[in-house]
């Protein structure tokens, strides 16, 4: 940052406890891959050296729902995938967020059919949706440091005292949670 | 080499009881014959050492939204020894909706029985496992089906709660 070299032993500054949590915050968003279609193959795309998703401090692909901050649902959400998106959804811990990155998962996309979700909004609140079947990768980018706008704008009692959504428990076949393990 | 004739004169001569139609078009062979020796046609096409038909690459069906034999079953087979493809075909009343299953003839046939079943609702009789391929399974309708509409009945899929 070089702003450790512009204190000495004992210097200071001051700033607000919203401005630097927000600035933690979204300087390491660490993103959830939910790769479920071709979007993903632009995903990937996104974490290699020429597009390098880590100059925003987001290299870090969690594979597990629990470490991470962002969803990236790319591609395609059938109805029957769509217990599966929002049961991962649902194990990550808040404050989250979610990037609809392309036409299907904005829209369903040119698959207006009976499987296939129109719109992961109907399910999930969506954050940024992305144009593109696939988006560019700069695009994501671009999704990306909007998401980081977003959450510069945050304050800490936004997150503050927020009821926790009550997990059911899995034996009492919700179908919600439950229903598509067989 | 394996010819046209060989395979119906092959067939007529081991089932002489059966009615067989053939129609070939651009070089392709259909044979058609009633659903009830559907396996016994399959397993001795298999396991003829002439013929030798030992890979079935695709079961599948047609809807043709009529009254009479609604449903056509069709079996594209594969003979690896001569690099001929066939296919056979079988018709489906809408009334009496099933067919012997041909998965204990190929086991590949078992996956794509399931698939005929999930799309079209035709049963199969003796299958193994018939369960739903891609739809969940307390669907209940047939997608493939000529009255169903393209964008599915309305509330027959569940989603998760917002």
């Amino acid at each position: 940052m070089g702003l450790e070299a512009k204190l000495n032993q004992d210097s200071f500054f001051t700033t607000k406890v919203d401005a630097l949590a927000a600035w933690a915050r979204k300087s390491a968003v660490w993103p959830m891959p939910m790769g479920i279609s071709c979007c993903a193959i632009e995903m990937m795309a996104v974490g290699d050296p020429r597009y390098d998703i880590a100059r925003f401090g987001s290299e870090v692909m969690r594979f597990t729902p629990r470490q991470s901050d962002c969803m990236i649902v790319a591609g395609t959400v059938t109805f029957k995938m769509a217990h599966v998106v929002k049961k991962i959804y649902d194990q990550m811990p808040d404050p989250k967020w979610v990037i609809a990155m392309g036409a299907c998962t904005s829209s369903g996309g040119m698959y207006r059919s009976y499987p296939v979700v129109q719109g992961i909004d109907q399910f999930l609140p969506v954050d940024i949706y992305l144009a593109g079947c696939p988006p560019r990768p700069d695009n994501l980018l671009n999704a990306l440091i909007q998401i980081q706008e977003k959450i510069g704008r945050t304050k800490v009692r936004d997150f503050q005292d927020k009821p926790l959504p009550e997990l059911k428990v899995l034996s009492q076949r919700d179908p919600d949670l439950a229903g598509h393990n067989n | 080499m394996i010819s046209k004739e060989l395979i119906l004169n092959k067939l007529k001569e081991k089932f002489p009881q059966i009615n067989f139609s053939d129609i070939e078009y651009k070089g392709e062979l259909t044979i058609q014959f009633d659903k009830q020796h559907v396996v016994e046609i399959c397993r001795f096409l298999k396991e003829d050492s002439e013929l030798q038909f030992l890979l079935c690459e695709d079961v599948t069906a047609i809807d043709w939204a009529r009254k009479k034999n609604r449903f056509t079953i069709v079996y594209h087979i594969f003979s690896l020894k001569h690099n001929f493809r066939l296919r056979l075909k079988a018709d489906v009343d809408e009334l009496d909706c099933r067919i012997d299953s041909v998965s204990s003839v190929w086991k590949t046939a078992n996956w794509e029985e399931r698939e005929v079943y999930d799309m079209f609702g035709i049963l199969f009789n003796n299958h193994p496992d018939l369960r739903r391929m891609y739809m969940p399974e307390e669907f209940e309708y047939y997608p493939l089906r000529k009255e169903f509409p393209l964008m599915g009945i309305p509330g027959s899929l569940s989603l998760p709660k917002k």
